[in-house]
């Protein structure tokens, strides 16, 4: 990946001197920005540091997030499960592919957004609904993948396969399947991704509770820092959660990674 | 796939779907699954509207700037990135932070700083795409094989044209790889944008099909919109394809 | 008697085969080829010339347009479990240890763990990477690479090992030592080799009898007898004026085909 690795102690310390820089300027001309400031609505930096500190000592981020990951988790989990066995029937049946990925290389490039309004027709506006934002925004990505994990698996490792006489079963669970694990672990983490896009925007548009919620509370009440930590704190909280499930795909897949 | 030994192409699997559709609209299973055939009068009908060209011709304005900006910033900034290693360290952890967030969240507060408008519109095509296209320029400009570089240098080339001419060059397949998946991002940054919005563009046709129950016309705009992120990806495809031979190469 | 003729008759009998790929590449046409028992054979030619895709129809792996393949003097159709591949990139589950990896073939017909492992651990002594049984693909050089990959077709108990070009994506010194090895392993397992190689020197150090094989498409053009006594020290032979003549024969005879 990187050319600059950390291979000694000064390295590392070289990385997060590097890191710790990179906060401070990007921290600093917010700040800066919101001094200025650009327009009165705009929250500098610290105000928005402190807006984020109460909402978290009073509660009202963590209900909120309680009531946010639980469709994201649930949608996740049902998408994971059904559209990885999906991508895989699709990879692995001639017949099924043919009738299927069409729909999917066109939804693929689609703004699955536009689809929202329609799911308050269907599950009102509760849990199911922004379950099925979830699913309908992961959906794609996370069947895709599988099924590219299986037809991209390794020609030559089949061949060998065959000419020390594997069965279709054999080859499916010890070859095929294990090389495309970390193509399908891929799907799942962009999955996650646009599976809080799809819980966000479901907040926003059509239920609001949760995160999405306090996002447009405060701004109906004007509190912008309170408006500006909640974003902040999604974007962060995302971000720490696929770069985790990133780090920990590098930890499962790197023996593939690093022969093939 | 194969039947009585003829290889069926995959488009008449679409056409299968469409069949299906139709069918589970006569049966009236789902109002808001009108038959499709009914989805295509109302397509007919969109086109005759001026309200219609409207939407489109606003919202492609805010594409098409949007991507112009994104374009203008991502490939140059991800250049740099390869390039020069304390801005890559600089900006390369906020550039995969904002690749993969959900920027959705940050439309509202673009709302209140710039306006129910255009503009707010047009940022939000810039904050989905621009990522992507300089994170791929960038994998692109690091992918480069060191010796082309320095056979650039050997033969005299100034660093404009060490630039323009070499590591531009050599970084296509990436860059347009970037390009691509920036255009489909830069299509979604225009409906959630509007729709969360709701008073411009598409997003308010969507709003005034989906308040009055008029799926037809939904459906109708939600199949062009797929058609037209679909060929501009297929057309920047076709692109990639074209210099495909380049990059096993390099 | 009987066993006798069975002995003299070749193992593998490659009669009037040809090969046409989709979109009308013409790869092998009219190969005849016999394959005695017990040797190794090379097959040798320019890149492209048909090498891989005949190893491949004489291990069941691609079909043959025409013509036929006899193993024994029974036609092929498929793979076998008396033919055994070793694959050019090696082709090493990158998930599995060495140990796991030279088992597969017996995993794959359900032999139990246990034998399996014991089986598995002699042909890893046997190509000399005792020690490194735990370890993963990707912990080890090209050359050790493909001595797993050998490990593994040996393990299986096969008559017939079928090796494409198993050296060439490996560095001089380690080529030579492997070559060097190969042939004294092969003293101890009898096994016939089918080998294919660009590199005339390879050809004639190890085998037995070389196929000289044309450009596309390929025919076999002459079939030459390289056997060498080498017998008592493989390390004498590179030195062996014999073995220098045949390199500058072939060459001689290999020369006129290129443009
Ligand atoms: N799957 C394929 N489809 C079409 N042509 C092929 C295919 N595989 C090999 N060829 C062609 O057949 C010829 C012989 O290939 P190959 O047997 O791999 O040659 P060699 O192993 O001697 O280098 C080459 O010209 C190659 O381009
Ligand atoms: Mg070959």
């Amino acid at each position: 990946m990187s050319k600059y690795k950390p291979k000694t102690k000064t390295g590392l310390f070289k990385r997060i001197a590097w890191r710790v820089l990179s906060l401070v300027l990007v921290f600093g001309l917010w700040e800066f920005a919101g001094r200025k400031p650009i327009s009165i609505i705009f929250p500098t930096f610290t105000s928005t540091m402190v807006a984020l500190m109460n909402l978290l000592i009073d509660g009202t981020l963590l209900s909120a997030y309680a009531v946010t990951l639980v469709p994201l988790a649930i949608g996740v989990a049902l998408v994971g499960f059904l559209g990885i066995v999906f991508g895989i029937l699709m990879g692995l049946y001639r017949s099924f592919e043919w009738l299927t990925l069409p729909v999917f290389i066109i939804v693929q490039s689609a703004p699955m957004a536009a689809l929202i309004p329609l799911i308050t027709f269907l599950y009102g506006i509760g849990l199911g609904a922004k379950v099925l934002a979830v699913v309908l925004m992961a959906a794609p990505v996370i069947v895709l993948n599988s099924y590219r994990g299986i037809r991209n698996a390794n020609p030559t490792l089949i061949q060998m396969g065959r000419s020390f006489l594997a069965s279709r079963t054999q080859e499916i669970f010890k070859i095929i399947l294990p090389d495309a694990s970390g193509m399908i672990f891929a799907g799942l983490r962009l999955g996650v991704a646009a599976g809080f896009i799809g819980v966000i925007l479901a907040e926003l548009l059509i239920t609001p509770t949760g995160i999405g919620d306090l996002i447009t509370y405060y701004r109906a009440l004007a509190l912008y820092p309170q408006m500006f930590a909640s974003i902040f704190s999604i974007v962060l909280f995302a971000s720490v959660v696929v770069s985790a499930l990133q780090r920990l795909e590098g930890i499962l897949f790197r023996r593939q990674q690093c022969t093939s | 796939m194969i039947i009585f030994g003829r290889r069926i192409p995959m488009i008449f699997a679409l056409l299968i779907w469409l069949l299906v559709w139709e069918a589970i609209g006569r049966a009236e299973l789902l109002f808001l699954i009108p038959p499709f055939a009914d989805v295509v009068r109302a397509m007919f009908k969109l086109l005759a509207t001026g309200k219609f060209y409207q939407a489109v011709s606003v919202s492609f304005i805010a594409f098409s700037t949007g991507m112009m900006i994104s374009i203008s910033i991502g490939i140059p900034l991800g250049i740099l990135m390869g390039r020069v290693r304390f801005i890559d360290e600089l900006l390369g952890m906020w550039v995969n932070v904002f690749v993969s967030a959900p920027l959705t969240a940050i439309v509202p507060a673009l709302m209140v700083l710039t306006g129910f408008g255009q503009t707010t519109v047009i940022v939000t095509v810039i904050l989905f795409s621009v990522w992507i296209i300089t994170l791929d320029t960038r994998a692109g400009v690091r992918n480069i094989n060191p010796s082309l570089l320095e056979m650039g240098r050997s033969f005299g080339a100034n660093k404009l044209q060490l630039y323009t001419k070499v590591i531009f060059k050599a970084a296509l397949p990436e860059i347009l790889a970037g390009l691509r998946l920036g255009l489909i991002r830069g299509v979604r940054g225009v409906i959630v944008g509007q729709l969360l919005i709701a008073i411009i563009g598409l997003g308010e046709l969507f709003e005034l099909y989906s308040r009055s129950f008029l799926m037809d016309r939904f459906w109708a705009l939600v199949i062009m919109i797929f058609l037209f992120a679909y060929m501009i990806s297929e057309a920047v495809n076709h692109l990639e394809k074209r210099i495909e031979f380049w990059a096993s190469t390099r | 008697m009987q066993a006798n003729t069975i002995q003299n008759r070749p193992i593998i009998e490659v009669k009037e085969l040809s090969k046409t790929y989709p979109g009308r590449v013409e790869a092998l046409r009219n190969v005849n080829l016999s394959i005695p028992r017990g040797q190794l054979t090379t097959l040798l030619g320019p890149s492209g010339c048909g090498k891989t895709t005949l190893l491949k129809i004489i291990a069941g792996l691609l079909n043959k347009t025409e013509g036929n393949v006899f193993i024994n003097g029974q036609p092929v159709n498929g793979p076998g479990p008396e033919r055994a591949f070793v694959f050019q990139d090696f082709a090493l589950l990158p998930w599995c240890t060495v140990l796991r990896n030279v088992a597969f073939g017996l995993e794959l017909r359900g032999v139990p763990g246990k034998q399996r492992n014991e089986i598995a651990m002699k042909y890893i002594d046997e190509v000399g990477l005792t020690g490194f049984e735990k370890a993963y693909p990707y912990e080890l050089s090209g050359g050790m690479r493909q001595r797993v990959g050998l490990a593994r077709a040996l393990a299986v108990d096969a008559e017939i090992l079928l090796m494409d070009e198993p050296f060439a994506s490996v560095d001089e010194q380690t080529r030579r030592k492997f070559q060097e090895d190969l042939l004294n392993l092969l003293k101890i397992e009898k096994k016939t080799v089918v080998f294919v190689t660009h590199s005339i020197e390879e050809a004639v150090y190890v085998s037995d009898q070389v196929a000289l094989l044309g450009p596309r498409p390929g025919r076999i053009m002459r079939v030459i007898n390289t056997r060498l006594d080498h017998a008592e020290n493989v390390e004498d032979i590179r030195r062996d004026q014999r073995y220098l003549n045949l390199v500058e024969d072939l060459w001689q005879i290999l020369r006129q085909y290129l443009i």
